[in-house]
């Protein structure tokens, strides 16, 4: 049985010039950029010439980014090395309720260290009040975590007006671009933002790898010490295959961002008159528009996620939903419950479908052909 | 008949080398098997460890050694609202609740079964050690062939509807077999240590456990002639028949718990491990369920077991209503314990069985017994 794959908000296969650029590297180059002779330099023009890719993606200046391990780790970096840095200023954090967990778990332990953390409410579409933030803004406020757009249902935060609120407020504004990057343009300059966080494996990258924005003139604290990598604020022996195949997908995603957009969009349309067509009854979760073009989360009424997703997987799709169901504990997706509430059967029937790369209309089809017939 | 590779069962996987053994038979045997552990029961510490984090992913490590599809259920609103409710209960009133019934009868093979039907399943498999087998058209249930193992008598309330549902592919199987076959095989479970106890309490101090959900209440001890012999913790730690924990010291034979008074909150306490006070001759049961839609004459004559792991003791049952028996037993019996399960068997077979309410002596009821 051939699987179809719609769960690219989880994980994306590597493209093929990625997977090229890959094997390339690991076959030709292993220097350590920080060595003084030639295989050394080798490895270095490659980090710079990536990490020139990396600025260039986002508008920003070379000596902003900071390569770390994925998305978890440039959030974590965001977070804690603001905190330990500016301690002495303030206390007090804004994020949302919708955030990663990556985000989330940070700000919670951050509590247990004495920090004072506001977690801001959205609509019944995911998206936040930027007058909530405006009034839960204070002097001792060091800084402000907002996702970009939300992996679970795709709705995407206001991040400019953010960013101008808070051009005159001393506090940092983190965004975390993890699923919004390489499906919505970025400028970090026009944003006004201050820390951005990006993942390569959900850019047809490789896993292990991804980058942390930091605007010139923000101090953060370091999480790792030891070399003298990335500046001194992130000390570890770079991955350079990994980095320069990195780079790789980010220029393919840049090169073909409209393209792609404009695919997922059209995928996502045929899933969803596909099963209206079908009499699958259904709501979407997450806004109308202002949302991102490859994540569809739905709520099907009468069904029961955790028997739905299996269904689908024996069917030979592969979903998922924002309910962490590792040895059987489901917890309700945390930002269904931020969007509706504790008593809703939509946090028990919803499931989020995400489009990518190897995707056909007509896999689509035949998926929305199969949820059907398991439904009725 | 469906073909084999198209007779799609679902295992539940515990974590365990029996339920691992049972998922490699099946899938050896050529059916479309899919693993699914369940989780019946949050004990998710300051730490955020829970001791089923690690049975999955002993569940994992098995599946993909055997090469199946793996997932996990949550049942902990329907194990809290149909076995913890009633296991507090009968604490409560008294009485010594088997959870471990109620949970096959409630979970395993209802809300479970129900999951893996609409999961496409043909039959449910579990690790359990009993055989089926279709004679005259009807499933029964017989023992498992390792005496020393056989399971029936915690599945005694299943029907005959669930019974057609159902595989034990180990059952047939010696422990030691089944032990032997996950070496063999160097499945990750092969020498996890057997599980013990109460599945929610399991390694932890079933007094302490209880005592945060029930409070307890102290008491004295007695002889069944009144004479005062120090105190007790609260009756709902303690049950007939039960040597241990007394602390009363002295000479000459040790102390056993021969009744509960709840009305004065005295526990009644004999010396002598074969104590008189303890025997009884006939009881009456309820909740009776029979494995077999066949229809039962109104008495008859079988075997019975009073507590898992005993001997079998011949007995005559009297049906008294559609509900209720009343059992009379060949020769006395030690320590009946009402709430625990009366199981009929015919040979090999198992009838079903019903749960322990009223002990009588020659006749006139036990009142310390319950």
């Amino acid at each position: 049985m051939t699987r179809i794959y719609l769960d690219h908000a989880a994980t994306t296969p590597m493209a093929e010039e990625v997977i090229q650029t890959f094997t390339k590297e690991i076959n030709e180059e292993f220097g350590n950029a920080s060595s003084i002779h030639q295989t050394g330099r080798n490895a270095r023009k490659k980090l710079d010439q990536s990490r020139h890719v990396f600025a260039a993606s986002i508008g920003a200046h070379e000596t902003e980014i900071t390569i770390t391990s994925g998305g978890t780790e440039a959030d974590n970096y965001a977070l804690f090395g603001t905190a330990y840095a500016r301690k002495s200023e303030g206390k007090h954090i804004i994020t949302t309720q919708i955030e990663h967990h990556a985000v989330l778990h940070a700000c919670e332990q951050l509590e247990r260290e004495g920090f004072d953390v506001t977690y801001l409410p959205v609509n019944k579409e995911g998206v936040i009040d930027v007058n909530d933030l405006k009034n839960s803004l204070r002097d001792d406020t060091i800084l402000v975590s907002v996702m970009y757009a939300n992996n679970e249902v795709g709705a995407i935060q206001p991040i400019q007006a953010i960013g101008e609120l808070l051009k005159d407020h001393p506090a940092y504004f983190h965004t975390d671009a993890v699923q919004a990057y390489g499906s919505i343009e970025i400028d970090v300059h026009a944003l006004h933002v201050d820390l951005l966080s990006v993942s390569s494996h959900k850019i047809n990258g490789p896993k292990g790898i991804g980058f942390l924005f930091v605007g010139k003139g923000i101090a953060l604290k370091p999480l790792f010490y030891g070399g003298q990598q990335e500046r001194k604020k992130r000390a570890g022996t770079e991955n350079i295959p990994a980095v320069v195949a990195f780079a790789k997908a980010v220029e393919l995603k840049q090169s073909k961002l409209q393209e792609n957009i404009t695919r997922n969009v059209q995928l996502k349309q045929a899933f969803v008159q596909q099963l209206t067509s079908n009499g699958v009854q259904f709501t979407v979760n997450g806004p109308e528009t202002d949302v991102l073009s490859h994540v569809l989360n739905i709520s099907i009424p009468k069904t029961d996620v955790e028997t739905f997703l299996v269904q689908l997987d024996l069917a030979g799709i592969d979903a998922s939903s924002g309910s962490a169901c590792t040895a059987g504990s489901i917890d309700p997706s945390h930002v269904l419950v931020a969007m509706y509430g504790e008593n809703t059967p939509v946090l028990r029937n919803s499931v989020r479908f995400s489009f990518g790369i190897n995707n056909t209309e007509q896999q689509v089809i035949e998926a929305a052909n199969k949820i059907s017939k398991i439904i009725h | 008949m469906k073909k084999i590779e198209d007779t799609r069962v679902v295992i539940g996987m515990s974590g365990g080398v029996d339920s691992s053994v049972a998922a490699f038979l099946l899938k050896e045997q050529g059916y479309d098997v899919i693993g699914i552990f369940m989780k019946n029961w949050d004990d998710t510490d300051e730490f955020g460890v829970c001791t089923a984090t690690d049975d999955y992913e002993d569940v994992i490590k098995v599946c993909n050694q055997i090469g199946i599809p793996y997932y996990a259920v949550n049942f902990e609103k329907q194990y809290w609202d149909k076995v913890f409710t009633y296991f507090l209960e009968e604490y409560k009133a008294g009485r010594t609740p088997n959870p471990d019934v109620m949970c096959n009868k409630e979970i395993k093979f209802k809300a479970f079964l129900e999951h893996a039907l609409a999961l496409g399943a043909d039959y449910l498999a579990t690790g359990h050690y009993a055989q089926v087998e279709v004679r005259d058209g009807q499933t029964r249930m017989l023992r498992g062939k390792d005496n020393n193992k056989d399971q029936t008598y915690f599945l005694n309330q299943l029907n005959q509807e669930q019974l057609e549902k159902v595989m034990f592919p180990i059952g047939h199987l010696e422990k030691k077999k089944v032990r032997e076959i996950a070496l063999e095989q160097g499945l990750a479970t092969a020498t996890k240590k057997d599980s013990t106890g109460i599945c929610f309490i399991g390694e932890r101090n079933f007094k302490e456990f209880l005592g945060q959900y029930l409070p307890a209440q102290k008491g004295v001890m007695e002889t069944m002639d009144g004479k005062q012999m120090g105190h007790h913790d609260g009756l709902m730690y303690y049950t007939i028949g039960q040597r241990h924990g007394l602390g009363i010291g002295g000479s000459g034979d040790p102390w056993f718990v021969i009744g509960k008074d709840l009305e004065r909150n005295v526990l009644l306490v004999g010396q002598n491990i074969n104590n008189d006070a303890l025997f009884s001759t006939s009881l009456t049961a309820t909740d009776l369920s029979f494995t077999t839609t066949l229809e039962k004459p109104k008495s008859f004559t079988c075997t019975a077991k009073f507590r898992y792991r005993q001997e079998d003791v011949g007995v005559h049952v009297e049906l008294l209503s559609e509900d209720k028996v009343l059992v009379t037993f060949d020769q006395p019996v030690r320590a009946i314990t009402p709430g625990q399960a009366v199981v009929f068997y015919q040979g090999d077979e198992c009838l079903g069985g019903a749960t322990i309410d009223e002990v009588f002596k020659d006749g006139l009821k036990l009142d310390y017994v319950g």
